[in-house]
């Protein structure tokens, strides 16, 4: 493998173009959250049945995305992958920026962001939440030294490598944690669910890296640099992997649930019942976000292009984010099985299928939280010595036989 | 009803320093609003007048409750002052509701209030990631309006339904429920006039009716009225499958 040359990225004009497009979006989640703040959350879709809405939506894929953005580096790092090695800056660069607009949105949702400090200071610890704070605080430290090994000269590889078994660790505690928010609600049965930390884990693994690749994809061309189309077809078939070990845990989650005749009802709803979330979860998350690119991925490799690699990575994330709304918003659509056996009325929707609308603040706040890590990536990428000149294919490994 | 005596024991032990300080601050900061609104809220005096002796629960007894009847809703209501106007059902909050409920095979049907089941083991408290979400030693489970961030974290975790987001600007407040916008409520079962030795609103309004189904005491007291009546009859707590253990029972559900 040759030498690998770092250099910050000189801004052109259509970096700069993506940038205020980017600052436009952060700008118009700004306005948004402080409208939402001046009239209270009464100006959003969100209810006292439908308590997280699209926000938590875009916060939580980010978060699962920003630990599997990683992946390419521990991937150099702890497994020893070293073709895998000079993308390694940039991977942990961009789960830095990711996790940063998913908790930008997160904490910009609360009913009092201003009061961040006190969640920041005060720590009940058998919340779960409580340590996803710290999870999230110390994934920036541990990743943020990741990096800085990585960039110091003649940083000892042992070193590097300890400090990336580290992230790689960190990494798998805080998908953990995210999906444990979920995991450990005992009162809905759309969650209650040990398998929701592995399904989590392995979520992120495959959101992670369908941005990353798409990241990486945009990113050379634009600053006219190469990238071997092998690279991408590689990482592409392991994304397929990913996707389809997504579907297989979301398979286990539901048929553990159809099983458990309590859960019965839930499963239907989700399911069957030809509601939206039935729509989204079969239409959306299996089809277009799971079975397809699956298969545009791993066909056999000679028929692959990286556009379709693209292609495929859009449809995972766009799958992504459906799959996170029928698991957040259709697991509090079913009404609260409060009292078995009985049909329930009252004037709090008790027994009924709640309903939701998101407005366009909502989702100005969401789209920019996305934004907001694509700004923080591209101010890395220009400030700092994290994109290598080149990742032509002959350049990273020679030997490789071509797809 | 003899007075609970002092207790400064707090279930939080991670709020311990700050809530002393606060608690001295408190004397000095507490801000008087209008017709005596005060900033303090549950987080200073009412938990140091609970008493660990004690556990204070509701037993209800749903062959009582009429279904057209909504005296302990207003009740409330009128107590702790959140409107029951019905203008935004979906957002507004409801401290306490009227649930109407059908048996599937049996077709008997029953009405009863359902309300912050204050359980020993509450979940939005384990949730809440800064402790707002707290249970007083006495078993009243509150929120401390000081540190709620507004996450709605512990309405996920309710099984009960029994908590409100407040979702705009409140106006009219009683000096005895202090509320916010952006932070998380439900009832409080009246810490206020429990602590000065009295009953919660919706019991006192439902006695009123002369329908005597809500009954209010010390589930640690085997000489109370509560406690007799749940040795003698069956009552059930909601979601028993969770073992919540909640203070609030039902009999001839």
């Amino acid at each position: 493998m040759a030498h690998t040359e770092y250099r910050e990225v000189t801004p052109t004009p259509a970096i700069w173009l993506i940038a205020i497009i980017a600052g436009a979006f952060v700008a118009a989640a700004g306005l948004a959250v402080l409208y939402i703040e001046e009239h209270g959350h009464i100006v959003t879709g969100m209810t006292n049945q439908i308590v997280w809405g699209l926000p938590h939506v875009f916060a939580i894929f980010l978060i699962v995305a920003a630990s599997g953005a990683l992946n390419v580096a521990s991937i150099a790092s702890v497994f020893g992958k070293i073709e895998n090695k000079p993308m390694a800056r940039y991977s942990g660069l961009l789960s830095i920026a990711l996790l940063a607009g998913g908790l930008g949105v997160l904490v910009l949702d609360l009913g009092h962001p201003d009061r961040l400090i006190v969640a920041m200071t005060t720590y009940n610890f058998k919340s779960i939440f409580a340590w996803n704070v710290i999870l999230y605080n110390g994934f920036f430290v541990i990743v943020g030294a990741y990096i800085f090994v990585q960039m110091l000269r003649n940083a000892s590889p042992k070193l590097v490598r300890s400090v990336g078994t580290a992230a790689f660790v960190w990494r798998l505690a805080l998908t953990t944690g995210t999906g444990s928010i979920f995991g450990w609600l005992v009162a809905r049965p759309g969650y209650d669910a040990a398998i929701m930390a592995p399904l989590f884990i392995i979520m992120s693994f495959s959101f992670g890296l369908a941005f990353f690749i798409l990241v990486l994809g945009t990113t050379f061309p634009l600053t006219g640099r190469f990238i071997g189309g092998n690279l991408i077809k590689r990482l592409g078939r392991l994304l397929g992997v990913f996707a389809l070990a997504v579907l297989y845990f979301s398979a286990v989650r539901h048929l553990t649930n159809l099983y458990v005749a309590e859960h019965g009802d839930f499963e239907r709803f989700i399911l069957f019942s030809g509601n939206i979330y039935s729509k989204l979860f079969w239409f959306g998350q299996v089809l277009m976000g799971g079975l397809i690119p699956a298969v545009m991925l791993l066909r056999p490799a000679e028929k692959t292009t990286r556009k379709w690699v693209y292609l495929a990575s859009i449809l995972i994330i766009l799958g992504g984010l459906i799959h996170l709304y029928v698991i957040i918003i259709g697991g509090q659509a079913f009404p609260l099985e409060i009292f078995p056996m009985y049909e329930v009325s009252s004037s709090f929707f008790d027994g009924a299928v709640n309903e939701y609308s998101p407005t366009i603040y909502e989702l100005a706040l969401g789209l920019g939280g996305i934004a907001l890590a694509v700004l923080i990536a591209g101010i890395g990428v220009v400030a700092l010595r994290i994109l290598p000149m080149t990742l032509c294919d002959e350049d990273i490994d020679p030997e490789a036989v071509d797809f | 009803m003899k007075l609970p005596a002092l207790n400064t024991k707090s279930v939080r032990p991670a709020e311990l320093n700050r809530r002393e300080f606060f608690k001295s601050g408190g004397a000095v900061a507490t801000v008087t609003l209008g017709t005596g609104v005060t900033l303090m809220a549950f987080g200073g005096d009412a938990h140091a007048n609970a008493d660990a002796g004690k556990r204070w629960g509701l037993l209800i007894d749903v062959n009582k409750c009429a279904s057209d009847c909504n005296a302990c809703v207003k009740g409330c209501s009128d107590e702790n002052g959140w409107k029951m106007d019905g203008e935004n059902p979906e957002t507004d909050p409801q401290w306490i509701r009227k649930v109407d409920l059908k048996h599937k095979q049996t077709g008997r049907e029953v009405s009863m209030p359902m309300m912050c089941q204050h359980c020993e083991e509450p979940p939005c408290v384990d949730v809440c990631p800064t402790g707002a979400s707290f249970k007083r030693v006495d078993g009243i489970v509150l929120v401390d309006k000081h540190i709620c961030i507004g996450c709605r974290y512990c309405m996920m975790a309710c099984p009960f339904k029994a908590r409100s987001f407040v979702h705009e600007e409140i106006e009219d407040q009683k000096p005895n429920a202090p509320r916010g916008k952006g932070t998380v409520e439900s009832c409080t079962l009246c810490v206020h006039r429990v602590d000065k030795g009295g009953e919660p609103a919706c019991v006192e309004a439902c006695a009123k009716t002369g329908h005597q189904a809500m009954m209010f005491g010390d589930l640690n007291d085997p000489e109370s009225e509560i406690s007799k009546a749940l040795l003698a009859y069956s009552s059930t707590g909601l979601r028993d499958d969770l073992r919540l253990n909640p203070g609030v029972r039902y009999s001839n559900l």
